[in-house]
């Protein structure tokens, strides 16, 4: 489904990625792990097309298509999706109109006809149901004044609207309690099938406590430095990087 | 968010039709051509022969901040009439080519305004054309016809009125309008009635090098009420085109008066040629108790120099002024309104959204002024102001003048720029950058677009998006 290789990026002349490969396939849920500053929100970035980041070298495939050539709205339309670390407030405009718009664009990319409002009211209400949320956040403006947990689960929402070959979860664990943690990641598996893909960007072993990965990796100075299955993640929560960077440094 | 451009004006199209003229220029003599033209009473004559002695003893206002190329007015026809002029009793009667018109503009003159349930005047150049629903509204005494109509059917209500808010000794453009205004729309609701339909009129500029001297009467008389909605196109064309129109509303003891606009007008090409000069004198009086609300959606002109104001006389009276002003390319706005507080416990509210974009220059300008006698007097002033890219201006120039100490006035601006955060995330939700903006334009401008009537909030949000299309890439 995704194929990147030796991808490099850079912002302001300064290289991010240096060389990454990873393979995605239908059904599997990978992990990428790593110290701050190691660029693992730059990958995510980058995969979706975010224009502060220049890609210097390398390629990536999205579905058998080149993914970098592509504009960052028809990345989305074929299929991926973007869990965002800091969801984006723009005011005035109702969740309920922002997710219309976006899933009957996602539509008439298919060649599918527009939702009709009563159509669509049943699909949000449905979607809403996967992550508890509260159904009056879809008549208030996008993210504003939503609190940090709602958000997340605002963006898991979206992704259930969108219904993505691949989800690029970018954090989205980070600042939420036991309770929102729960309920967030068990939409993202309630949605995982075997026909998409999940990649999940964490901090935290917890999270994947309920997203059982197929594999982790670990990101580190811009390169994948070690791959394995889940058991990574639980030697990592419990020996921290260290060994892995001093490995690396050794190389 | 650079790439200036902007999809071209999709009303820029001219329809051939004879056009009556007169020849260029003015003086005494074309002042009363155009009053005999209208077949006008001596009386009406005699207003206009004064306002224009009084138009040549004053020089165009020029403390807005705009830059006016110099008008010579000499060199603008003052009047135009499409053919024929004579009565119309149905639409079989209008000219074939003026309906293609009317159809291409989307207005909605034949059956589908019975569905609507909205009235219109339709004022094509300076005639009006036809008036619909007119027996409707007659059965609850309602008048709601052309200004020419008006001066030869309601002349008591016309001596009354005109002029009582918008004297022709206001300023440069309200002399010049009282002197050689062509037609225009008047309204009276009489007493306790309420106004069962939107009242519309479209205003569409059409001969040539024609200025458009528009005027509006509205009086809501005690207790009455009424929603009234004004909504321009002009052709595309490359000389500039002045229009100078007056509105005038008259709000007695207990009514309201809601008064809508849509300005579409040409705006000139990318590189700033040609476009409306749109020099607007917009007043309305409230008696006690009166409530008046202002809402306007500006998108089109070279320059807009506009400021729909309310005079709170009578206690307890409400003005209100919601507004979105949008400017791309070149185009400059000055406009805003004047809150002029005299009775007690009189209220007013602002409500003042500027987009800028392109090059353009966006000012918002205000009066709130609270006289000795307005006890308790209140008033609450928000301006924002969104840039969109780094090449235009929005400035803000709001005056306070504060006489009465029980008096509580605020005043609330913000200034910010559509971020590329917000952009990313829209694109990454599967919408074109230039939805996207659309989007979030009309999700800032959302509370004052939901101040308009439902149809014309639907035409007001395309309207924003067109207008900037092609603006950020």
């Amino acid at each position: 489904m995704l194929s990147v290789k030796n991808l490099h990026a850079s912002v302001d002349g300064k290289e991010i990625l240096k060389g990454i490969d990873l393979e995605v396939k239908a059904g599997e849920v990978h992990a990428i792990m790593g110290p701050n500053g190691s660029g693992k929100s730059t990958l995510a970035s980058v995969l979706a097309g975010n224009e502060k980041f220049t890609v210097t070298a390398g390629s990536a495939e999205f579905l058998g298509r080149d993914l970098l050539s592509m504009p960052i709205e028809e990345r989305a339309r074929l299929g991926l999706f973007l869990g965002f670390q800091y969801p984006v407030e723009i005011p005035g405009v109702t969740m309920a109109n922002f997710m219309k718009l976006a899933v009957n664009e996602h539509r008439k990319y298919r060649g599918e006809e527009p939702l009709t409002a009563g159509q669509f009211l049943k699909l949000m209400r449905e979607k809403s149901a996967v992550v508890e949320l509260d159904s009056k956040l879809t008549s208030r403006a996008v993210n504003e004044g939503f609190s940090g947990g709602e958000k997340k689960k605002n963006e898991i929402f979206q992704m259930a609207m969108l219904d993505p070959k691949l989800a690029i979860l970018d954090e989205t664990d980070s600042g939420l309690d036991i309770d929102a943690l729960r309920i967030v990641a068990t939409g993202v598996t309630r949605l995982h099938t075997p026909q998409n893909a999940t990649v999940v960007i964490t901090h935290y072993q917890r999270l994947l406590d309920y997203i059982v990965p197929d594999y982790v990796h670990v990101l580190y100075k811009g390169r994948i430095i070690h791959s394995g299955d889940k058991t990574l993640a639980l030697k990592l929560e419990k020996e921290g990087y260290d060994w892995l960077i001093n490995d690396y440094r050794e190389e | 968010m650079e790439q200036i451009g902007g999809r071209e004006y999709k009303y820029g199209f001219t329809t051939e039709i004879e056009t009556e003229t007169i020849p260029k220029g003015l003086s005494e003599e074309v002042v009363r051509l155009i009053s005999a033209k209208k077949g006008e009473p001596e009386w009406m004559t005699e207003r206009r022969l004064k306002a224009y002695r009084h138009w040549l003893t004053l020089e165009p206002p020029t403390w807005a901040h705009l830059t006016i190329p110099e008008i010579d007015f000499q060199d603008i026809i003052y009047y135009a009439a499409p053919r024929p002029p004579k009565k119309l009793g149905s639409m079989d009667e209008v000219d074939p080519e003026l309906k293609r018109t009317f159809e291409k503009l989307g207005i909605p003159l034949e059956e589908q305004m019975a569905l609507a349930g909205v009235a219109v005047d339709a004022v094509m150049d300076s005639v009006s054309v036809k008036t619909t629903f007119k027996e409707t509204l007659a059965e609850k005494g309602i008048v709601f016809c052309s200004m020419a109509e008006a001066i030869r059917d309601y002349p008591e209500l016309i001596r009354k009125y005109l002029g009582s808010v918008v004297p022709h000794t206001d300023n440069f453009y309200a002399a010049l309008n009282a002197a050689v205004f062509s037609d225009g729309s008047f309204c009276y609701i009489p007493k306790g009635v309420r106004c069962p339909m939107e009242l519309s009129t479209y205003f569409r500029i059409n001969a040539a090098g024609t200025g458009q001297f528009e005027r509006t009467l509205i009086v809501a008389d005690e207790g009455a009420y009424v929603s009234y909605l004004e909504g321009c196109t002009a052709p595309q064309r490359d000389e500039n085109q002045l229009h100078a129109a007056v509105v005038e509303i008259v709000v007695e003891r207990d009514a309201e008066v809601k008064y809508s606009t849509v300005q579409n007008w040409y705006p000139g090409d990318r590189e700033g040629r040609g476009g409306v000069y749109n020099f607007v004198t917009k007043r309305g009086l409230c008696r006690e108790n009166a409530r008046l609300s202002w809402t306007q959606v500006e998108t089109g002109s070279a320059i807009t120099w506009k400021y729909p104001s309310c005079i709170l006389a009578g206690d307890n009276s409400v003005g209100e002024f919601y507004s979105v002003a949008m400017t791309n390319n070149f185009q400059q706005a000055d406009t805003g309104t004047k809150m002029i507080h005299v009775g007690r416990n009189t209220r007013s509210r602002i409500v003042s959204k500027g987009i800028s974009a392109g090059s353009s220059q966006n000012s918002y300008r205000g009066l709130v002024r609270v006289a000795k006698a307005a006890e308790h007097a209140r008033n609450y002033s928000q301006c924002d102001s969104l840039l969109i890219g780094d090449r235009c201006g929005a400035h803000t120039f709001p005056v306070i003048d504060v006489r009465n100490r029980t008096a509580v006035v605020e005043h609330e601006a913000t200034t910010s720029k559509i971020s590329e955060d917000q952009l990313f995330y829209c694109n990454q939700r599967g919408l074109t950058t230039e939805d996207a903006v659309g989007l979030i334009v009309n999700g800032y401008a959302r509370e004052v677009l939901a101040k308009l009537p439902m149809e014309f909030a639907v035409e007001a949000q395309k309207l924003l998006a067109l207008q900037l299309e092609g603006s950020v890439g």
